[in-house]
């Protein structure tokens, strides 16, 4: 449904997200004058003073593109999702953290109760006495205060409602947000469900020269100075360009920083963790479980880097949850006992 | 897929599977499966009244896929691939579900958990089969050579077999001569054949056959390839001598002031020179410089093997050379090591100057051997009155190796007899069960106690030089339990021999992978089945015989090797051979490079296309083992076959939910519950 000035009806919302992606948009320079002369913008809070009322009072389908960033960690974001779902045409997730959860995500290693003690009793900077701590209503003399109830896990914004196009990156590089803008434009858009961008690795845009690969150990990067030529991997510098989708131009590797995976798994992955762990045990140099457990333990964190940005998103979805003084919580993380071999009598 | 028409045949394997599994249960509830067309039980599946009901179905209901829950497709998948192929259908749409030791045999105590798991294994193979794809086997020649690695009595024997049968065989030995252990051995039980003499002639006839090219003193270093085409590449080291103009006269090492222990074919007990030939029956006849200990080498000047050669064929420039050779089939026959009795102190070998190995004293009664054939102590000339023999030692023992090293208490009765003969001494076997059980060897046994052998029951404690009673001064004491009288027992003896047990080659681990066939955690090489294919290897064209395979005696070892020769002349024979097609393919459109699966490849079949900045498979080098499809990090390489559609489809269908109402819900992904 065009709008009174004839153009198609657009729509951008924030989620649980940084505004980075807010900022993408922007970085499409000149660009934006073409969205704007090519779109209605009918609904963008972080940059034009629309009301979420203004969305409601919307027929359904009104909208013709949403692009919808930010992850779904709270009631208030899973409403905004279902509205928006439900008045849009066309729903785009729109960078990371709606893909695939992105830091936002990473919080799934942990759980509500977790956060809400540490951010307002625990953290070294918090002076709370009394434990005070968000509540969903709150009775004030003007009336009643409402907050958005906080959830245990983070999920993507298909995990909630249905999504017709993916716009991976932390943020989208302002080339693929262009090259969507212009799909929608010229009414180009590849078929429903697609991820726009390219299919293959990081690799393949990456100019460093690369060779077979054997790790014997792992580097920080404050640790070496990498040769500027040479795979990253190759000298132990954690790289996952190795599994991560093409259209970045290969930005970090291409300034000495391995890839952190925002662009999310290439094409037909479910799960790039799982891909990495893969790949990346399978180019470990090393004979004895010791070697392997040497070489691994140069790797801090590695559930932070196989699933930086997609723990959400990934098989894994979250800790486990178990329960505690009859609420579900997160199992802390078990140091797993290590099999011996049976020992003879 | 909507034409897609699945065919479930569910065996009973006689009481194997129905005696657990509610196979009719599990044909019926099939029956209602998704694009099931028939589901049928059947009491033997792989009779011939069984394949005649699948192919009759194939044929008649128009069936695109079979699946037969059976036992393992280790066993019967070749069987139903050629049903389905029989009845006109890709046998690569037939699919196995292992419902006997996947779920009969490990769930025996309880019927309905292993009809629902038979059930979700049925489930997974269905889903599974609609999503296979068809394949056609590639056909490749087979060469004729023969790769034989081992020169020991097994390696001789199917080297000798093929040859005879007029087909070339390279057989490739890491020692100077071929021979293996049997050469170390004086006799050979139960007969007493004189084990050089039965031996030598086959040597002979190895070194001399028109077919057989010998490679000794060589390595293999890589293996290539698949059944019918193996690229070997063999490091012929430098023997430092030109075969080409040596006699074997032995004025060499007869001149050589190099005297080193001769830790190999003497086992320790005597010495060879620096140059030398290991023995004098050796084949091939030329000796071999040993750099390590000749003092050319070493120190610079000597050189005196060259000044005496009559021929000149001393070459102290002679290099490593490497030989690649091109082979149908390989044997291997790469024996085995003895246990270092080091390993249990309390029997003293090594501190006990009189504590003697079997090896040892198998060159000790050797009349080529360096007492010729003396039974002494290691004094060199004092006979020994009485004679310990202690069995099991290194076998049958958790601390070291469980399992029976087989040859050991034949050849301990074997001892005894030689002892018996050379020296009159007593002699006592210490042994923990007397195994005396293929033929004439319990009349060996009862020949040896009519001998006049002690028989101890009891496994030794500990050997002894400290003296504790009168008549053990100067003796060493043998400390057992005689379990038969339930007493323990002091036994002073001059001579103790441990007969040490069989062990894999140092290097039994290496070679293996060297290959690409499976080894036992102990480092036995696995033959393909226990029962039914003993010599053939999980990886076709390559076979296996004599003690690397497991401990046995030279009967054994040539019944082996002439079993392998067998297997490879019928290989020979059919020319050609089907190679299954499964095989690792990358889209070289969405492969970015990374060569990751580069190193992964366990047979080299990976290729970086540099010009286009992708990997490529050579199927013909490719096994489809899939190492390299799990490690591509963009999952773009496929396993035929086992395809990422089919297994994740497979692990959908295993997660039926075989107990709900209905049949066949899937169980709803799992949500973290949100707590409001």
């Amino acid at each position: 449904m065009a709008s009174t000035n004839g153009k198609p009806k657009l729509a951008l919302y924030w989620a649980s997200s940084c505004g980075g992606c807010e900022i993408a948009v922007l970085a499409i320079h000149e660009k934006l004058l073409e969205v704007a002369e090519a779109f209605d913008v009918v609904f963008w809070p972080c940059a034009m003073d629309f009301k979420q009322a203004e969305v409601e009072a919307m027929a359904d389908g009104e909208i013709d593109v949403c692009l919808f960033n930010g992850a779904i960690r709270n009631d208030h974001n899973a409403h905004m999702a279902h509205l928006l779902r439900q008045k849009s045409k066309v729903l785009v997730a729109f960078g990371s953290c709606a893909n695939e959860g992105c830091m936002p995500g990473l919080a799934n290693f942990t759980d509500r109760e977790h956060i809400l003690r540490f951010i307002y009793q625990e953290s070294p900077s918090t002076d709370n006495p009394q434990g005070v701590r968000p509540q969903l209503r709150t009775e004030v003399p003007e009336g009643t205060l409402e907050l958005p109830d906080f959830w245990n896990t983070v999920k993507t914004l298909d995990q909630v409602v249905p999504v017709d196009y993916y716009l991976p990156g932390c943020p989208p590089e302002a080339k693929w947000v262009a090259a969507a803008v212009d799909a929608i434009v010229t009414n180009k858009l590849p078929p429903p469900g697609s991820v726009i961008g390219m299919d293959v690795a990081v690799c393949d845009e990456c100019p460093r020269k690369r060779d077979v690969k054997k790790i014997t150990r792992f580097y920080r990067p404050y640790e070496i100075v990498p040769d500027p030529e040479i795979c990253l991997l190759e000298q132990g510098l954690f790289c996952a360009g190795i599994a991560t989708r093409a259209g970045c131009g290969a930005l970090c590797p291409s300034v000495n920083m391995g890839c952190r995976g925002c662009y999310g798994p290439v094409e037909g992955v479910e799960d790039i963790g799982a891909r990495l762990i893969s790949a990346i045990g399978s180019i470990i140099e090393a004979k004895t479980p010791e070697e392997i457990d040497a070489v691994l333990d140069t790797l801090p964190d590695p559930a932070g880097y196989f699933y930086r940005f997609s723990l959400a998103r990934s098989f894994l979805r979250r800790t486990r949850m178990g329960q505690q003084d009859g609420r579900r919580v997160a199992e802390p993380i078990a140091e797993v006992p290590r099999l011996e071999p049976e020992l003879a009598d | 897929m909507t034409e897609e028409r699945v065919g479930v045949y569910v065996c009973h394997c006689g009481h194997n599977i129905a005696g657990t599994v509610d196979v009719e249960a599990v044909a019926q509830w099939a029956q209602t499966l998704p694009y099931v067309a028939v589901a049928r039980d059947y009491r033997f599946m792989c009779s011939s009244l069984g394949q005649e009901l699948i192919e009759k179905d194939i044929k008649e209901l128009g069936l695109t896929r079979v699946v037969v829950a059976a036992c393992s497709p280790h066993m019967h998948e070749p069987t139903f691939r050629g049903v389905s192929a029989r009845a006109g259908l890709n046998p690569y749409l037939m699919e196995m579900a292992n419902i006997r030791e996947h779920a009969s045999w490990v769930h025996r105590d309880d019927m309905a958990a292993a009809t629902d798991k038979a059930k979700a294994l049925v489930a997974g193979a269905v889903r599974r089969a609609l999503e296979l794809k068809p394949l056609e086997p590639f056909k490749a020649a087979i060469k004729e050579t023969t790769l034989v690695v081992g020169g020991g009595i097994a390696g001789i024997t199917a080297a000798l077999e093929i040859a005879n049968a007029g087909y070339p065989v390279v057989m490739v030995e890491r020692e100077p001569s071929i021979g293996g252990h049997m050469a170390q051995l004086d006799k050979t039980f139960p007969t007493l054949d004189c084990s050089a003499c039965i031996l030598t002639p086959k040597m002979f006839d190895v070194g001399t056959h028109p077919n057989i090219t010998l490679l000794t003193y060589s390595e293999v270093e890589q293996v290539d390839g698949y059944v019918g085409n193996f690229t070997v590449r063999v490091r012929k080291k430098a023997r430092k001598i030109n075969t080409d103009v040596c006699t074997g006269c032995g004025d060499c090492w007869s001149r050589c002031p190099a005297k080193v222990v001769d830790e190999v074919f003497e086992a320790g007990l005597g010495y060879r020179t620096a140059v030398y030939r290991p023995f004098p029956q050796a084949v091939p006849k030329y000796p071999v410089i040993d750099v390590e200990s000749c003092i050319y080498f070493q120190k610079g000047t000597c050189r005196a093997c060259e000044k005496f050669c009559p021929t000149g064929a001393i070459s102290f420039d002679q290099e490593d050379e490497v030989i690649v050779l091109s082979v149908g089939n390989i044997v291997l026959a790469t024996g085995y090591k003895t246990f270092d009795p080091r390993q249990i102190p309390q029997y003293g070998y090594g501190r006990l100057a009189n504590v003697f190995t079997s090896m040892e004293f198998e060159r000790m009664v050797n009349a080529a051997g360096p007492t010729g054939g003396k039974v002494v102590l290691r004094d060199g000339v004092t006979t020994p009155k009485s004679v310990g023999i202690i069995h099991c030692v290194g076998s049958r023992d958790h601390r070291f190796n469980r399992y029976c090293s087989a040859t050991c208490c034949m050849a301990a009765l074997k001892f005894s007899h030689l002892v018996k003969e050379r020296t009159n001494a007593e002699v006592y076997q210490f042994y923990i069960d007397m195994r005396a059980s293929f033929k004439d060897y319990e009349e060996f046994y009862v020949r040896i106690l009519d001998e006049g052998a002690h028989m101890v029951r009891g496994r030794v404690a500990e050997v002894t030089d400290a003296a504790r009673q009168p008549g053990e001064e100067g003796k060493l004491i043998i400390q057992v339990e005689d379990t038969l009288i339930g007493r323990q027992r002091r036994i002073p003896v001059d001579m103790v021999i441990l007969m040490v047990g069989m062990e894999p080659q140092e290097d039994a681990v290496e070679i293996s992978h060297l290959f690409g066939i499976g080894c036992s955690t102990a480092g036995f090489f696995t033959e393909r089945h226990p029962k039914l294919d003993p010599v053939a290897t999980m990886t076709d064209g390559i076979f296996i015989c004599g003690a690397c395979q497991g401990p046995k005696d030279i009967p054994e070892s040539v019944g082996q090797g002439a079993a392998t020769a067998a297997r490879v002349l019928s290989l020979i024979g059919q020319k050609e051979v089907e190679i299954e097609p499964i095989r690792a393919q990358i889209d070289e459109s969405r492969c970015s490079g990374c060569r990751v699966c580069n190193t992964m490849c366990p047979y080299s079949a990976i290729d970086y296309i540099e010009e286009l900045g992708v990997s490529r498979v050579n199927p013909a080098l490719c096994k489809g083992c899939g190492t390299c499809v799990a490690a591509c990090p963009s999952q773009v390489i496929t396993g035929q076959h086992f395809t990422y559609e089919a297994i994740m489809a497979q692990i959908e269908g295993l997660l039926y939910d075989v107990r709900s109402g209905n049949g066949h819900k899937t169980v709803a992904e799992p949500q973290p519950v949100e707590v409001a």
